[in-house]
């Protein structure tokens, strides 16, 4: 039975309960209780099941190294999976529930595969589900997946809201244990910009709970002192609950801070991700400890020795009340003193250790404690719940001389480093034989741009485990980085009343001499059932890289991340090998530390925010009248209007059929506008467009190709002068930054003595085509200017005022009618708009959307990019000879065309297509040819690149690419069809509507 | 003529700073190198304040010149002013190698403001305002879009592309919900 007791606790608030279920039931804890400590104190020591044996599994540790206990918390639109319980703070109302069981927690059919699992050994999955091939897709992958996985993924829109924070700071201390706090008092006296983040609610780490005493007073009143006196200083910055998630080039670090975690719904957000940029990193993550690896360690009520004199002193919860202690070094008798300490039954410390002789051990004994030295935990028994150990002889096989009966057993193996965030970025770490531990190696730090150390790992992190050692490490290491900082620091460095530990005696499995029996009981890593023998199998197997061992076995996968399960996976494989434990080394320590929820990295990345939607001056205005938008790059275009109850291509019928009777209006907002001016202006257009630009007469128009080196068509556009030695490019909406940067990059790092500048001013002006028959009649009827065919012919521009508003009329079209495009500042598009819309009611004006213009640019011929390019079509695919220079020299893109592949006479071509039966080709058909190709597959040649139903024509209509283009004229070739088959069309010219040009030139 | 109007018409909202939309802000865009003759006297003639240094903006009532890069200023002044500055500019460069070019209408204006302003900001922009120094011009991003921002009387004013105005608005409504402040 695991139990609150009576008294003690120093974490919790006995004056304030809280209520909170599990698997439905209600239970209570209190404020300043983990998930973890509360559930013990209501004895579910039970938490869930093991992820490939469903074996029933406990809690065995009491922070971010816990393996076991990942529940789902929340329901709904707040389920959170894989909450790790440990870390979890317990508030009034939480709800969770345990994972990997079906049905239930205590009866779990899945435990079937406990029973066989000597026929599960490691990389079973991938011996076993190899052939037959096809089956893997179908039958095994489907049938793992659903037996798969902890948590469920929630199903609702998350409720809670979370953002980014940038921070800065000169020294960033990550940990706020003792060791970083006395850091943190040494640089932040210094003068420098400090930062310090801790990952729990509360300040200190476990210096309380081993008894420590700094400066002369207990650990806790120390902490709070300090704390008070950081907290006054203006260039320090305290954050809790912030976990240091990772360290990146050039001092980045990403930090989760939980800001409402135990507070939901209180309009904070749930978590902030803070992205700082910090001169130096002091890594202050303390040290775990180490399971030890007996046959059934993983039966609830198997704990890490540290996590239960957590519970015992921070939350006055005792895990049984006769707790054995299995230990191999000095440490866990702090346990079994803590223990005792509050009342509880020690049956036994089991030291593996053939002597005992320290300060430690001599206060237990002088507590009555009973110690049995050089001896082993042979086997847990018990099922659901540890009932008594076996105990024999550490050197020996097994056998069992002893048998003690307790509800609990506390073990630990030793310490290890938390050294996740000084090998990030690439630091190395050394194996302390003495400590039997890998710790960071100051000498081959993770170095910044300046080639200088950028992290330090200080205290239990660097392998000063003792709290006196860590104190003067922390001081040591501050020391150097406020140097290293240019700074002098002034504080004095607290020190901790040493408290001498024998040395500890690395013991990688329990007894040392145990069979298969026992070994196939013994887990290294509990959350991925990893056993002592599945590594001596992979070892066995040829496995002798511990990165090919950890993806074989999956030790120390998933959100262990080698925290409880590295150094005793990589011991058991290096004596497996017969080799030294730094020759195998460690797997890659990768960010983050734990778990980050993705709302955490989203950000204020969602919803309405999720991207910058660009919206031109009139889109309220086409939202409004019920527009089917559609994306372009990041705008959002009207696709049609929709009246009534018509349909999307009913719409888009209409609105052609009435822009060629009457008027339509349409928002050219989007498309690209560069200005471009100076002395060489004209110069540098000759190289950008294939054809002549500098021969433009002020007042004109020009349609313009340009390409890229490659010669491959790259954007198009109309230009116009505007002035001597300025020009204003029109570029295809997805075009306007991406041709401006094309601009700059040629002008700053090719052309950079050429005298022009450019200038986007895409968003400055709203752009409206006026297009129709009845479009300068629509024009006159706002009056301001002369918009005649004399005044303002084709492919000419004028300035002037249309209805009082400052206007730049165009004479191009892009429909093939009469049109116009009025470009006006953007403050007055809308206005200009409404105009429009009012003054064109009795001309019957429309407004058309982007595929009413598509349809008509096609029923034209003319060419869009995106359709009729891809990247790999050159103009002269295009039949746009007409558009590429022949006088100049060069323009970019023409040696490129000169290139024999491009050259030749046999490519894809451009022509017109006519179905025999008048239907629409589907988009992306292929022209097929006799035969098949080396992978078997039909022959082609050609494809079609733009294909629409022509409301003008009344029947199907397309443009393709076919080997020959026009040559092929009168040609029936065939297009294959979606539903299968083919369809047979006529090759014609593409210019459906109006060959001869004489509607746009009225 | 009917009134220019802004990107959003001069949205607020009050978080624990107070976030507003400015009206039409006149603007200019002004290529030249920082040696040609007529510069100065061009941004005199505009705006009535000396070439600013780089990264600063020199603010003189309702006008200012930025500097944007090495061969970049924005001038700053009353929507109406433009096309005199225009003129002026052009007056004053003469035959001096440059662009001018007027982006109003290109731009949306926000002046975050309230003791905690620069809180807003830090959520969005990978900026150091501690810093920030006085009269500094900062181009750089929120979070997705390009902006640009100083500090002005009472926090920050920060300017971005048209387009993107709701957007902009969204995020400073989002960073400076009441509840939320860094610190």
């Amino acid at each position: 039975m695991s139990t609150r007791l009576a008294k003690g606790g120093r974490l919790i608030d006995r004056s304030a309960a809280v209520e909170f279920t599990f698997n439905g039931r209600r239970l209570q804890g209190y404020v300043g209780d983990t998930l973890a400590s509360a559930l013990m104190a209501n004895d579910q020591m039970l938490v869930g099941r093991s992820f490939k044996y469903h074996r029933p599994r406990g809690l065995v540790a009491s922070g971010a190294e816990e393996p076991n206990a990942l529940v789902n918390l929340g329901t709904g639109a707040r389920l959170e999976p894989n909450a790790r319980a440990t870390t979890t703070e317990v508030f009034d109302g939480l709800s969770a529930s345990s994972q990997n069981h079906w049905p239930s927690l205590e009866f779990d059919v899945g435990v079937i595969n406990n029973a066989i699992a000597r026929f599960l050994p490691a990389g079973f999955y991938y011996k076993t589900f190899i052939h037959p091939r096809a089956a893997w897709k179908h039958v095994f992958e489907p049938f793992i997946r659903q037996s798969a996985g902890l948590g469920k993924a929630p199903k609702e829109g998350d409720a809670d809201s979370y953002e980014h924070a940038y921070a800065f700071c000169d020294i960033l201390i990550a940990g706020g244990g003792v060791a970083g706090l006395q850091a943190a008092l040494i640089a932040a006296s210094s003068g420098s910009r400090v930062m310090v983040l801790e990952q729990n609610a509360h300040w200190g780490g476990r210096a309380p709970v081993d008894g420590d005493v700094i400066g002369g007073v207990p650990a806790a009143d120390w902490i709070s002192d300090t704390i008070a006196v950081l907290g006054q200083m203006d260039n320090v910055t305290l954050r809790a609950r912030c976990m240091v998630a990772g360290s990146y080039d050039h001092g980045y670090v990403l930090a989760d801070e939980k800001v409402a975690d135990h507070t939901p719904g209180d309009g904070r957000p749930k978590h902030r991700l803070w992205r700082i940029r910090a001169g130096r990193i002091i890594s202050a993550t303390g040290a775990l400890e180490r399971p030890l690896a007996f046959a059934g360690n993983d039966i609830p009520g198997v704990m890490l020795a540290s996590a239960v004199r957590d519970y015992v002193v921070n939350h006055g919860v005792s895990p049984g009340d006769r707790t054995v202690v299995v230990t191999n070094n000095d440490d866990g008798y702090r346990t079994a003193i803590a223990l005792r300490s509050v009342g509880l039954e020690v049956p036994l410390i089991v030291d593996a250790r053939a002597e005992v002789t320290g300060e430690l051990p001599a206060r237990a004994r002088a507590l009555g404690i009973r110690i049995t030295a050089g001896r082993a935990i042979v086997k847990v028994k018990g099922g659901k719940r540890v009932t008594g150990v076996c105990i024999g002889l550490q050197a020996g096989e097994g056998a069992v001389l002893e048998e003690v009966v307790c509800d609990a057993v506390a073990m630990s193996g030793g310490w290890s480093p938390v050294v996740h965030l000084f090998s990030h970025c690439g630091g190395k770490l050394i194996w302390d034989e003495d400590q039997a531990h890998f710790r960071p190696d100051a000498e081959r730090a993770p170095t910044n741009q300046d080639g200088a150390a950028m992290v330090f790992a200080a205290g239990a992190a660097n392998g000063a485990l003792q709290g006196d050692l860590a104190m003067a490490d922390a001081a040591r290491v501050a020391g150097i980085v406020v140097q290293a900082a240019g700074r002098t620091s002034t504080a004095v460095a607290a020190s901790a009343a040493p408290t001498p530990e024998a040395a500890m005696e690395p013991v990688w499995v329990m007894p040392q001499g145990a069979g298969p029996k026992l070994r196939m009981k013994m887990w290294l890593d509990f959350q991925n059932d990893v056993k002592v023998s599945d590594v001596q199998l992979a070892a066995r197997e040829g496995y002798a890289s511990v990165e090919h061992t950890k993806r074989y076995t999956t030790l120390g996968m998933a959100t262990d991340q080698g925290k409880l399960s590295n150094i005793n996976g990589l011991a058991v494989l290096a004596q497996a090998l017969n080799d030294k434990i730094p020759n195998v080394g460690t797997t890659t320590f990768r960010p983050p530390y734990t778990p980050v929820p993705l709302g955490a990295l989203a950000g204020e990345s969602r919803g309405e925010i999720f991207q910058p939607l660009r919206r031109t001056p009139m889109h309220g205005w086409h939202e409004a009248a019920g527009a089917y938008l559609e994306p372009v790059g990041l705008w959002r275009r009207a696709y049609c209007y929709p009246r009534g109850g018509e349909s999307h291509s009913e719409a888009v019928h209409r609105e052609i059929l009435n822009t060629r009777a009457n008027v339509g209006l349409l928002d050219a907002s989007t498309l690209g506008k560069i200005i471009v001016k100076g002395p060489d202006a004209g110069r540098f257009l000759d190289m950008l467009y294939t054809n002549v630009m500098s021969t433009l007469p002020v007042g004109k128009c020009r349609y313009g190709l340009m390409c890229n080196e490659q010669g491959f068509l790259s954007d198009d556009g109309v230009v116009v002068r505007l002035s001597e030695d300025t020009w204003l490019c029109h570029t295809t909406t997805g075009g306007a930054e991406r041709i401006h940067g094309w601009m700059e990059d040629w002008l700053q790092c090719e052309w950079w003595d050429w005298q022009v500048y450019t200038a986007n001013v895409t968003e400055q002006y709203a752009q409206i085509a006026v297009a129709g028959p009845k479009a300068r009649a629509l024009l006159e009827a706002l009056g301001g200017m002369d918009v005649s065919k004399d005044a303002l012919p084709f492919m000419g521009f004028a300035e002037g005022t249309l209805a009082g508003l400052p206007v730049r009329v165009y004479r191009i079209s892009f429909s093939g009618e009469l049109s116009y495009e009025i470009a006006v500042p953007a403050s007055h598009g809308l206005a200009l708009w409404e105009k429009l819309v009012a003054a064109g009611a009795d001309l019957g004006v429309m407004p058309y959307g982007t595929e009413a213009m598509h349809v008509m640019r096609a029923e034209k011929g003319f060419i869009m990019m995106g359709d009729e390019t891809d990247g790999t079509v050159i103009p002269q695919d295009l039949n746009l000879g007409w558009a590429i220079s022949k006088k100049k020299a060069d323009y970019l893109g023409k040696r490129g065309q000169e290139r024999v592949y491009l050259a030749r006479a046999e490519r894809f071509k451009l022509a017109g297509f006519e179905t025999l039966d008048g239907s629409v080709i589907p988009d992306g058909a292929y022209i097929i040819a006799p035969g098949v190709n080396g992978n078997g597959q039909r022959n082609t040649q050609g494809r079609v690149t733009s294909t629409y139903f022509s409301p003008t024509l009344g029947k199907g209509i397309a443009m393709g690419l076919i080997t020959g283009g026009l040559d092929r004229l009168g040609d029936v070739v065939e297009f294959n069809t979606i539903a299968g088959g083919t369809v047979a069309a006529k090759v014609v010219d593409p210019v459906f509507y109006d060959k001869e040009g004489e509607k746009q030139n009225v | 003529m009917s009134d220019p109007v802004s990107a959003l018409g001069d949205a607020n909202f009050e978080g624990f700073a107070a976030v507003h939309e400015r009206g039409p802000l006149g603007m200019i865009s002004l290529r030249a190198k920082s040696d040609v003759k007529g510069l100065a006297k061009a941004i005199k003639a505009a705006v009535g304040t000396p070439v600013p240094a780089p990264r600063r903006i020199v603010v003189k009532g309702e006008k200012a010149a930025g500097w944007m890069s090495p061969d970049e200023y924005i001038l700053i002044l009353p929507y109406d002013g433009t096309a005199a500055a225009m003129a002026a500019i052009a007056d004053a460069m003469g035959s001096d190698h440059h662009l001018a070019a007027v982006v109003s209408d290109a731009r949306a204006v926000f002046d975050v403001t309230g003791p905690k302003a620069d809180q807003v900001l830090r959520k969005l922009m990978p900026v150091d305002f501690a810093a920030l120094a006085p009269g500094e011009l900062r181009r750089t991003r929120a979070a997705q879009v390009a902006a640009a921002v100083w500090a002005v009387d009472t926090g920050f004013r920060v300017v971005c592309f048209r387009s993107v105005a709701g957007y902009m608005m969204g995020l400073l409504s989002h960073s400076a919900k009441p509840g939320t402040e860094l610190a």
